[in-house]
């Protein structure tokens, strides 16, 4: 039997990042992950693994540069003004074609509040280049330890940046996770990877850069090409990539669509409404990019409203809304919806609950 | 348009797909080849990999036939230190950097991968300016130096040169430190003494090695390439002296 242990949600990352045979951890403290830098502290070393406090989240990032370009798996982890600090690592990693894993603790603002103020920036890519990276939004801290292991499939697999999207709830949060390794197809072999010539048989020469289409190589001669060849990959993750979860969408008339800790509170919400009768469905997206626009589309047709709650001032309503392709009507819950008034407030199921009973 | 360049050496040679870029007189070519040298002379050419940043140094990266990896403006030596913890001791990792990537916008990175005692070696070249974006002011630009953004002068209001090799040897995590010049063939042995001792201390594992090479930027200075090394005799090197600051076998 597979080992079931009590855990915060920070630490769930520390433990997929072991399963998923992850070898390096670069990491500056901010808080609310502050428990992530520190798991890896005191786990990694002790393995033969490699862990480095770096001097700050530019640090961090292109530490992880590195880390990635030597072809092992490596993480990195922050908060939000952290995250702000490493977008022009996150545009180099794209570039370069590096795959890393990087998890985004939220918070609101500059402040250490619990909040999902990122959204936008991890869908559309903070950085410059025009760059996408996959991301995983769980809910919980078994989900949390799970798609580490996917990001890093993920990441593998498509040769770029993959972001696990945590919140300042889910990592303080405790919850019993099942330390379990996830199968997964096998991966194309890295012999990309900067390691010295004498890594490979026939001694020849590796090089990785971060200006990909700039330095002529017979892969891609010129910047477009190496556009043309970004694109291809940006739409086969769009094709095949986008995951979500949805439940009782055959018949709702609304349907709730979050993501996070936020997708916990609202199926209680619905749970609720359900009984009294109404008919409310649910759909999280489990990508935010790739966002699962097919799910929405295919019920905006058929006549389902939605109601997106995020505990922001409104950032994914502008993907729902992108994707009901004016269909239909999008209603939105936002952190001026929390159950306080002020900053400690958080979304509750009565305040959905109140707002849901007014639209249908 | 692919052509063949070489070093002179025999083994480290490059085939590139571009046209050298380097202006008439600029002494990075010399120092590319310097380091080759040296990396042939310790015979450590299938086990090192070299990192370059942004600016006239990033030419090295195609121009020398070691694994090599084009990263951020001024992070090498983070890129650098995460690689060597990875790829461990029989690797041999080198930054090959500008004065600007090394110790304006990578100072941070320098200073604490030099804190850090990272087992990883830096090559600064220094021509006082910046050299790719047109010569404007570095932190290596001396008094009275005129650039694109100091056009009267560098003076009090523009702060002081920062001397790279004093201060990094000051140290603890530092094994080596060392400024050399090409002005001569006596400077240039010299030079190459240092490159090739700072790598030694990363093979032996001692710590942080550093090497600042002075070179000539001809084309931001308005001089010719002759003037350019009288340059670097008369006012670059008693402004930035050269010599060994720090050599240590060990660090406690």
């Amino acid at each position: 039997m597979t080992e079931r242990i009590l855990m915060q949600g920070n630490e769930a990352v520390g433990w997929g990042a072991l399963a998923a045979d992850c070898r390096a951890f670069f990491g500056y403290p901010i808080t609310p992950q502050n428990e992530i830098i520190e798991w890896f502290a005191r786990e990694f070393p002790n393995r033969g693994r490699v862990f480095i406090q770096s001097a700050s989240e530019t640090g961090s990032i292109n530490m992880l540069h590195g880390g990635a370009a030597t072809g092992v798996r490596a993480i990195t982890s922050t908060s939000s003004p952290g995250w702000a600090l490493m977008q022009e690592g996150m545009s180099n990693l794209a570039n370069a074609e590096l795959p890393c894993v990087i998890v985004l603790v939220q918070r609101g603002w500059n402040t250490t509040r619990h909040a999902q103020t990122d959204y936008t920036s991890v869908t559309q890519g903070g950085g410059y280049g025009g760059y996408k990276t996959i991301v995983l939004a769980p809910k919980s801290g078994q989900e949390i330890y799970d798609f580490v292991q996917i990001a890093f499939y993920l990441a593998d697999k498509y040769r770029n940046p993959v972001i696990v999207l945590s919140d300042a709830i889910l990592g303080q949060m405790m919850e019993s996770v099942e330390l379990r390794t996830l199968d997964f197809e096998p991966l194309p072999e890295k012999d990309w990877a900067i390691r010295g010539k004498a890594s490979r048989k026939d001694k020849s020469k590796r090089m990785s850069s971060i200006a990909q289409g700039m330095v002529p190589t017979p892969k891609y001669p010129n910047l477009c090409s190496f556009w043309r060849h970004y694109s291809e990959k940006v739409n086969t993750i769009k094709e095949n990539e986008a995951r979500y979860e949805a439940y009782q969408v055959d018949d709702a008339e609304l349907i709730l669509v979050a993501f996070g800790y936020v997708a916990r509170v609202s199926k209680e919400a619905l749970l609720r409404a359900r009984k009294k009768g109404l008919k409310l469905g649910m759909i999280r997206p489990i990508t935010l990019w790739p966002f699962p626009e097919r799910i929405i589309k295919e019920k905006a047709l058929q006549g389902a409203r939605f109601l997106v709650i995020e505990d922001n001032m409104g950032q994914m309503i502008e993907d729902v809304k992108l994707a009901a392709q004016g269909h239909t009507e999008v209603y939105l819950i936002s952190s001026m919806e929390r159950h306080l008034p002020i900053e400690e407030g958080a979304i509750y199921p009565e305040k959905v609950l109140e707002i849901i009973e007014k639209l249908i | 348009m692919e052509k063949e360049w070489s070093t002179g050496t025999p083994r480290l040679w490059a085939r590139i797909p571009v046209p050298l870029a380097f202006c008439p007189g600029c002494q990075h070519g010399t120092a590319i080849r310097a380091l080759c040298e040296v990396i042939d002379d310790l015979g450590i050419e299938d086990n090192t990999v070299l990192i370059v940043g942004i600016g006239c140094s990033a030419m090295a990266f195609i121009l020398t036939n070691v694994d090599s990896m084009m990263v951020a403006h001024g992070r090498p030596c983070d890129v650098a230190s995460a690689m060597k913890r990875i790829l461990g001791k029989d690797t041999i990792i080198i930054t090959w950097q500008g004065d600007g990537d090394s110790i304006a916008i990578g100072c941070e990175p320098t200073i604490h991968a030099a804190a850090r005692g990272e087992k990883i070696t830096t090559f600064m070249l220094n021509n006082s300016n910046f050299g790719t974006t047109g010569g404007q002011l570095a932190p290596t630009t001396i008094m009275g130096q005129v650039t694109t953004t100091t056009p009267y002068g560098r003076n009090h209001d523009h702060g002081y040169p920062i001397e790279a090799s004093e201060f990094l040897g000051n140290l603890r995590g530092v094994a080596y430190s060392a400024r050399g010049a090409f002005t001569s063939p006596a400077n240039y042995q010299k030079t190459k003494k240092y490159m090739k001792r700072a790598l030694e201390k990363q093979i032996d594992g001692v710590g942080y090695s550093f090497v600042e090479i002075l070179t000539t930027c001809p084309s931001n200075w308005h001089l010719s390439p002759k003037e350019s090394l009288r340059r670097i005799e008369e006012e670059l090197i008693p402004q930035f002296p050269l010599g060994e600051f720090k050599n240590v076998d060990k660090i406690e």
